[in-house]
């Protein structure tokens, strides 16, 4: 167990965002982002490539300086204070930059220079865990074994925060699984705290408490994540004439179907929007639970299409390449 | 204890560990005085956040299905749930609903199927 006595009060979020914005360029890659993550939240951010996802996790590690807003990472600024917030983070990058040349025990004993907190008999766990050669060069290691590596480094000096871009970006589910297990088994440790980017739902769904959607650099929605489920509805709607154009319905956020019969994504109070359906001549024939796919394309897509330069298919393969194997 | 947690339907997955502990404890399959898993080993098998999995068993204690032991873990409540009878009654109704209707789609009359069921019924007590 870490015995470092966190120098910020349990109650203070562990990263505090509020109105954070960032510009490369032309390009408005945050707008106005806020959002807390608390000790001990499992706290996952969903969007498709290019949502602004890295750029907000290069805030959090002190990689970027806030052009406008806030951001504080236990109560301190990344930028400022780098080696204090970096000390009691671990982190794993999408592209994993490990260095190809060294071996894995290297590596080990490497990274292990950087941290006071350094668990080595964690690390020996994990690296049989991870079934790991000691002697194999880094740059010889299969994809799987990479991110393996990665994490095995961000977690041996048992972080209080532990930052996670893609973790499982480009693995087979086998891999994925194993990287999922060692994010529960992270949390289950008495108040660690999880932050990690994923275009993968049913990861996010499986193992976050609160989660946050991004398009094109803003924060679309967030939320603990069983009330967004459970806030979230589809009603089927049938008409005793087909509609001359698809029915307009306060808090729908997509409307699908055709001639008598259609489908609202709501969120809403569920008796207005009844009474709005009996106004509008219909009836609700069927009420379903909306998944987060469904959510997550109705609030991104939305968002796509009233953005200045949108992207049509960019955001569909977000949801494309979910794996079964983990269900 | 079988539990097949599945993300995109729209479920929570707290409420899909609630609903399927009832389900097999109102089916018999988890008895009175039955240890439940830890929260901790049934977050790692199930690959699912451990508040999660925290926040069903708060539920289900709170339904009366299962009671916390001062310092030891969760069983499945003695003597039964309140809601034990309701649920068993409540599994049965699915099953009668797909009954029913599979009867109506091979046009079958109710009286016909009540005799099929007292005869498989009938059936079964002479196997035993």
């Amino acid at each position: 167990m870490n015995m470092n006595i966190p120098a910020s009060s349990p109650n203070q979020p562990v990263i505090a965002i509020s109105d954070l914005s960032r510009r490369f360029k032309s390009k408005l890659a945050l707008d106005s982002v806020s959002l807390n993550v608390e000790r001990g939240q499992v706290f996952g951010l969903v969007g498709a490539n290019g949502a602004g996802k890295t750029t907000l996790i290069k805030h959090i590690l002190g990689l970027l300086k806030a052009e406008s807003g806030s951001l504080r990472v236990f109560d301190l600024d990344p930028v400022a204070e780098p080696v204090a917030v970096l000390s009691r983070v671990g982190f794993l990058s999408e592209d994993r930059d490990l260095p190809g040349w060294m071996r894995v025990d290297e590596l080990i004993r490497y990274t292990r220079a950087f941290h006071a907190e350094w668990d080595a008999a964690y690390a020996e766990q994990l690296r049989g865990q991870f079934q790991l050669d000691p002697a194999a060069r880094i740059k010889q290691l299969s994809r799987g074994e990479l991110a393996k590596a990665g994490l095995l480094v961000a977690l041996a000096h048992r972080p209080e925060l532990l930052v996670l871009d893609e973790p499982s970006s480009g693995l087979d589910p086998i891999v994925r699984r194993e990287m999922l297990e060692a994010i529960v088994r992270t949390v289950a440790d008495e108040g660690r705290t999880v932050f990690f980017s994923s275009h993968l739902l049913d990861e996010i769904e499986r193992v976050s408490d609160r989660l946050a959607m991004m398009a094109c650099g803003r924060v679309v929605l967030q939320g603990r994540l069983d009330e967004i489920l459970e806030s979230h509805f589809r009603l089927t709607l049938r008409f005793p004439t087909p509609p001359p154009t698809p029915p307009k319905l306060a808090g729908a956020l997509l409307v699908t179907g055709s001639g008598l019969e259609w489908t609202v994504l709501c969120n809403g109070a569920r008796a207005e929007l009844a009474a709005a359906v009996v106004r509008l001549g219909a009836r609700i024939v069927d009420e379903t639970a909306a998944s987060l796919d469904e959510i997550f394309l109705a609030r991104v897509g939305r968002e796509r299409s009233t953005t200045a330069n949108p992207q049509p298919a960019a955001w569909q393969e977000a949801t494309l390449d979910t794996p079964d194997a983990m269900k | 204890m079988q539990l097949h947690i599945s993300p995109k339907d729209g479920v929570p997955i707290y409420r899909q560990i609630v609903n399927q502990v009832k389900y097999l404890v109102g089916s018999g399959r988890l008895v009175p005085g039955e240890e439940l898993p830890p929260i901790r080993v049934l977050a790692e098998q199930l690959v699912v956040n451990p508040n999660t999995v925290a926040r069903a068993y708060a539920e289900l204690e709170r339904a009366g299905i299962v009671t916390k032991r001062h310092g030891s873990g969760t069983y499945v409540s003695d003597n039964g749930s309140p809601l034990k009878r309701a649920e068993r009654l409540k599994i049965l109704a699915q099953r009668a609903d797909a009954l029913v209707a599979e009867a109506r789609h091979l046009e079958v009359e109710i009286s016909e199927l009540l005799d099929v069921v007292r005869e498989r019924h009938r059936a079964m007590q002479s196997k035993e």
